[in-house]
């Protein structure tokens, strides 16, 4: 029987001191218990001496100095895990919350899991059709990879993760596949969303959800995306799956983060975001990948709403810094009505070199993909300087690159919602909007491509 | 045994009371789980302990074991090849004992204690031998003669020594020192990390790192025992950068430190590595390189003390008189997980957080690279070249690691997004990139490539420059409003970057280019300019001398083999001046 704690000294936000504790250990688990009968969960986040803090996981309404009792239960926060959690919501902190029955565990799991080797790593470089040209042209998705998407408040991305976790697939297998879903802090519009969207292409049955909406605690969070990890890694290296994980919105996690280091009085780091933000972040984003010896895989597609839509702002630049690669949806691109809005020029897929050419996708690939970044790059030049001093002033190559950028927009990137575009189709759509272009322009494709596909 | 015991615990920070006859810098196993730490601060009684591993589960209460011994590497036969932690545990080792992911306290030997070497003496039974002097060699890859040196705080005579095969426990030869007492000496030695090895004397540098990367080598070349630094927002190619210096310097070892950034990084070297061809040496890639990771989900203490693993590395095969050239990727995450030791120690902090000290830091940890002249009787000439990468947050290099690092450095390889964002690779911005080895360098280059060399690299850059002026004036009135000598300038400025500074790091022939080559290339764009400016004075017409058709083929020589250059140069020497001649005579 653990011993109970009657003294809760102190209860601030998030965080709760506790006198005259011993044997407890950094990191575990404690349970308060209201005079109610009312359980709430909290993690020890500091001991020092025989004061213990703990961290509280759920609202502290109730808490009462004097009447509530915490336990420590000598545990980590766990999870348990089956293969019956497939088709099955839950909420942040992984209760069941479909009114369905508990989970019988096959085991349970450390939510923070462990730090993979990266001597047993496997490295990515199986291309996923998304049927997205955008991504599978220009910034191409690979099994294992953490790719996150670049938001802003108003723009579809809810829209952009649903069409990638409904059409994606790797040509020529089929091999088990899952999807989890993590909802931090959005609303319940959003996540009906991808509710919907997953039961109307079936994957519901394959989808594991972590719930936690806006009016949900937000410190609740903190641990929903180890949860929704553990359950991916569960499925992913237990059981073989391939599994895709989609978590919406970062920027909510990191939110959370910053309420509990504020409310430690801890030193800031830039915009009061704690200083090991990055390294919380990492911890979070390196679980996705592959291994040696494993069958399956995670891949990662966390969403992020940028603040004030810059890109330099805390949340972007460190996910930016860990993950591979980032898809960046452009506001000037949604106003055009071109969906979904992905700005190709700072997107970027740092896995596609290894996932793409002959035998995955085609051998023009990787020089056709080149030469669309340099040409529509070129051509958003000459259009800004056609604004500035008409186009008089474009000499007659600038006037094709102009021309190209706008066509490049309109059939290359635009593509709909529902359009599901296979690899070879993208890059033949790319081939014709280069033929826009001279052949002497096209110094990235080399001339055997050029033989066989320009003329 | 000195033991104390746990009263304080947050994240990697442990404080442990009844430590006071412990050391600074100690290491000590924390609690029954053996978690390696390292003494950083005392207080009376208690000591502050930085723990390497994860610390959830500890309690209070739990012991705290002093090793009585810094924090130390194992210098030795083995180190080729491998992967290390940040405290150079073999991460291969690991996986063969405990799976895919990473265990905590595991311990684990940094050299492998079963292997067989093969020590061949280089000393007689009788000859003196001072700290620092070799006395045998071991074959350690077929690239590789890994000189066994005399421990530095050694010295005497040779009393025993016997070739033939051996591990790197087993004692080779025995030295008798003045006081007569005898020390066993093996083919391993241990050296404390924070320590700098010892050298004799430090020398100016005075040859090039040649990368056969063309923005380097020709613009802003590194030295051999320089420092330089490689700052940039994600997606700048910072890593891709590091991994082709890493691939193709002439360095005769290369150390490689991936601090803090994604594990799939590091399986790509580990992959790709023992693929490559080490043009100079026609062996592995791998057969030269040692690999240190702390990727971002590896503890943060350990990131701290991972850079100062791979110098001491670094600066061992120094003092054998290689040539070393250190890569650290990136030292923002090292600069990051001090801050965060700084935070946990309720210091007060400097500028964004960042402790006061960081500066010095970061200074004392580039002042160990350099070309030095090593210990011991018969010195030898080593050279160590640090190259750092580091991560700016927004790409905004005023902040204080970036500000710290730039004091020190003499390269700074700026990358720049926009230039990525046109997939211009490798996106190192001419106009903001210096290299202050230029002028000491310059001798080099023009004895060994080309008298030409230097006059070549100044028409270059001043085109590069001049184009930035001309852009400026073309969004305010347009091309059409240039001089045709302008015009001209701004074409031989493209020329400059699309034909000859644009790299593809992942095209079998335009990833690595000769020194020689280059010259070549160099030559062909400011062959074009010259010739131009000519016909251009004779009346010939811009827009003629813009869409000559020999462009293409200078644009396409990069990607030229190395052995054809040579005839292609004459080709298309001949070709311009064909075509130019050609409008002269329709006038």
């Amino acid at each position: 029987m653990p011993k109970e704690y009657r003294t809760i000294s102190e209860v601030a936000g998030p965080l709760m001191l506790v006198k005259d504790v011993t044997g407890v250990a950094y990191n575990e688990l404690g349970e308060i218990e209201l005079q109610s009968g009312e359980r709430k969960r909290c993690r020890v986040l500091e001991i020092s001496g025989t004061d213990v803090l703990v961290q509280l996981f759920e609202s502290s309404v109730g808490i009462n100095l004097s009447n509530s009792k915490v336990r420590f239960t000598g545990k980590q926060m766990e999870l348990a895990v089956s293969e019956d959690m497939l088709g099955r919501v839950f909420d942040g902190l992984g209760r069941p919350a479909d009114g369905g029955p508990s989970i019988i565990p096959e085991k349970r799991l450390d939510v923070n899991g462990t730090p993979i080797n990266p001597a047993a790593r496997r490295y990515p470089e199986e291309f996923i059709q998304t049927g997205v040209s955008a991504i599978d042209g220009l910034n191409t998705l690979v099994r294992g990879q953490k790719l996150p998407i670049f938001s802003a408040s108003g723009l579809p991305h809810a829209e952009l993760a649903a069409q990638i976790a409904r059409q994606a697939k790797v040509l020529g297998s089929d091999d088990k596949f899952a999807v989890v879903f993590a909802a931090m802090g959005i609303t319940f519009e959003e996540s009906d969303y991808f509710i919907q969207s997953f039961k109307d292409t079936g994957a519901i049955d394959r989808t594991v959800m972590f719930v936690n909406l806006a009016n949900d605690p937000a410190i609740e969070r903190i641990a929903t995306p180890k949860m929704a990890l553990t359950a991916a890694e569960y499925l992913a290296f237990d059981k073989g799956m391939h599994v895709l994980v989609i978590m919406t919105d970062i920027t909510n996690y990191a939110d959370a983060l910053r309420e509990v280091s504020a409310a430690r009085k801890e030193v800031p780091g830039r915009r009061g975001y704690p200083g090991y933000m990055y390294t919380d972040l990492a911890s979070i984003y390196e679980r996705a990948g592959r291994k040696k010896d494993c069958e399956g895989s995670i891949t990662l597609i966390p969403i992020l709403t940028m603040p004030e839509d810059d890109k330099t702002h805390p949340i972007p630049d460190l996910t930016g810094y860990i993950t591979e690669g980032q898809i960046i949806l452009s506001r000037a691109l949604y106003r055009k009505g071109i969906t979904p809005p992905v700005d190709v020029l700072p997107s970027l897929s740092r896995l596609k070199d290894k996932g793409i050419g002959e035998g995955k996708t085609r051998e023009d690939h990787r020089d056709t993909m080149n030469q669309l970044f340099s040409a529509y790059a070129r051509g958003k030049e000459c259009k800004e300087l056609m604004v500035i001093l008409g186009e008089a002033a474009l000499t007659d190559i600038d006037k094709l690159y102009a021309e190209f950028a706008d066509e490049f927009e309109k059939t290359y990137v635009s593509q709909g919602s529902f359009a599901d575009r296979t690899v070879e189709e993208t890059l033949d759509i790319g081939w014709q909007l280069l033929k826009i272009l001279p052949r002497s322009e096209l110094k990235r494709i080399s001339d055997k491509y050029l033989d066989e596909y320009y003329d | 045994m000195n033991y104390g015991t746990i009263t304080k615990i947050s994240g990697p920070l442990v404080v442990a009371s009844g430590m006071k006859n412990t050391n600074m810098f100690d290491v000590v196993k924390v609690s029954d789980l053996n978690l390696i730490g390292e003494v950083i601060e005392m207080h009376g009684d208690d000591a502050s302990v930085q723990v390497y591993e994860e610390t959830s589960g500890l309690r209070q209460g739990e012991k705290v074991v002093s090793t009585g011994e810094p924090l130390s590497v194992e210098l030795g036969p083995g180190l080729i090849g491998s992967i290390f932690d940040g405290i150079q545990r073999p991460l291969r080792e690991i996986v063969k004992l405990c799976g895919t992911n990473l265990p905590r306290g595991i311990e684990v030997p940094s050299l492998d204690r079963e292997k067989q070497w093969v020590f061949e003496p280089s000393v007689a039974v009788g000859e003196r031998v001072f700290g620092g002097d070799i006395i045998g060699t071991v074959q350690e890859t077929d690239v590789v003669s890994h000189k066994i040196m005399l421990p530095p705080d050694k010295s005497g005579i040779i009393k025993e020594i016997t070739g033939g095969t051996c591990t790197v426990d087993d004692v080779v030869a025995i030295v008798l020192d003045e006081k007569g007492q005898e020390h066993g000496i093996t083919i391993m030695q241990k050296w404390p990390v924070r320590k700098g090895r010892p050298y004799s004397k430090k020398l100016s540098p005075k040859e090039p790192l040649i990368t056969g990367q063309r923005v380097i080598d020709s613009l802003f070349p590194l030295a051999k025992g320089g420092v330089a630094a490689i700052p940039g927002p994600f997606g700048s190619g910072k890593t891709v950068t590091q991994h082709q210096i890493a691939k193709w310097a002439d360095a005769d070892i290369v150390v490689y430190i991936g601090c803090g950034e994604r594990g799939n990084e590091m399986t790509d070297v580990l992959n790709e590595f023992p693929e490559l061809i080490d043009p100079r040496t026609g062996k592995s890639l791998m057969e030269r390189t040692v690999l240190i990771a702390n990727t971002s989900d590896m503890p943060v203490a350990a990131r701290e003390a991972s850079i100062y693993t791979g110098i001491t590395i670094a600066e061992y095969f120094r003092d054998m008189g290689y040539n070393v050239a250190l890569m650290a990727d990136s030292t923002s995450r090292w600069a990051e997980a001090l801050r965060e030791m700084s935070g946990r120690l309720e210091e007060m902090p400097g500028e964004e957080g960042y402790p006061a000290y960081l500066g010095s830091r970061l200074a004392q940890f580039y002042e160990r690279a350099g070309r030095v002249e090593s210990v011991g009787k018969n010195p030898r000439e080593g050279t160590l070249s640090v190259i750092g990468a580091v991560s700016p947050a927004g790409g905004d290099i005023s902040e204080p690691v970036s500000q710290a690092t730039l004091r020190i450095v003499k390269v700074f390889w700026g990358l720049d997004s926009s230039l990525a964002y046109k997939r211009h690779f490798p996106a190192i911005n001419w106009l903001t990139s210096y290299s202050l080895y230029t002028n000491a360098l310059s001798e080099w280059f023009k004895n060994n490539i080309s008298e030409e060399w230097n006059s070549l690299r100044d028409t270059v850059m001043l085109l590069l420059s001049e184009e930035s002026e001309l852009q400026e004036m073309v969004k305010l009135v347009g091309i059409d409003a240039l001089s045709p000598e302008d015009r001209l300038k701004i074409e031989a400025a493209r020329s400059v970057r699309e034909d000859f500074l644009h790299q593809a790091a992942f095209h079998e022939t335009d990833t690595y280019t000769s020194s020689h080559k280059q010259y070549l290339m160099m030559k062909l764009v400011c062959e074009y300019y010259e010739k131009s400016r000519e016909a251009l004075a004779n009346g010939a017409d811009i827009n003629f001398i813009s869409s000559l058709a020999v462009r293409e083929k200078i644009g396409r020589f990069k990607y030229v083999k190395e052995e054809e250059t040579e005839d292609e140069f004459e080709n298309i020497i001949a070709l311009l001046e064909k075509e130019l001649c050609g409008e002269e005579k329709e006038d």
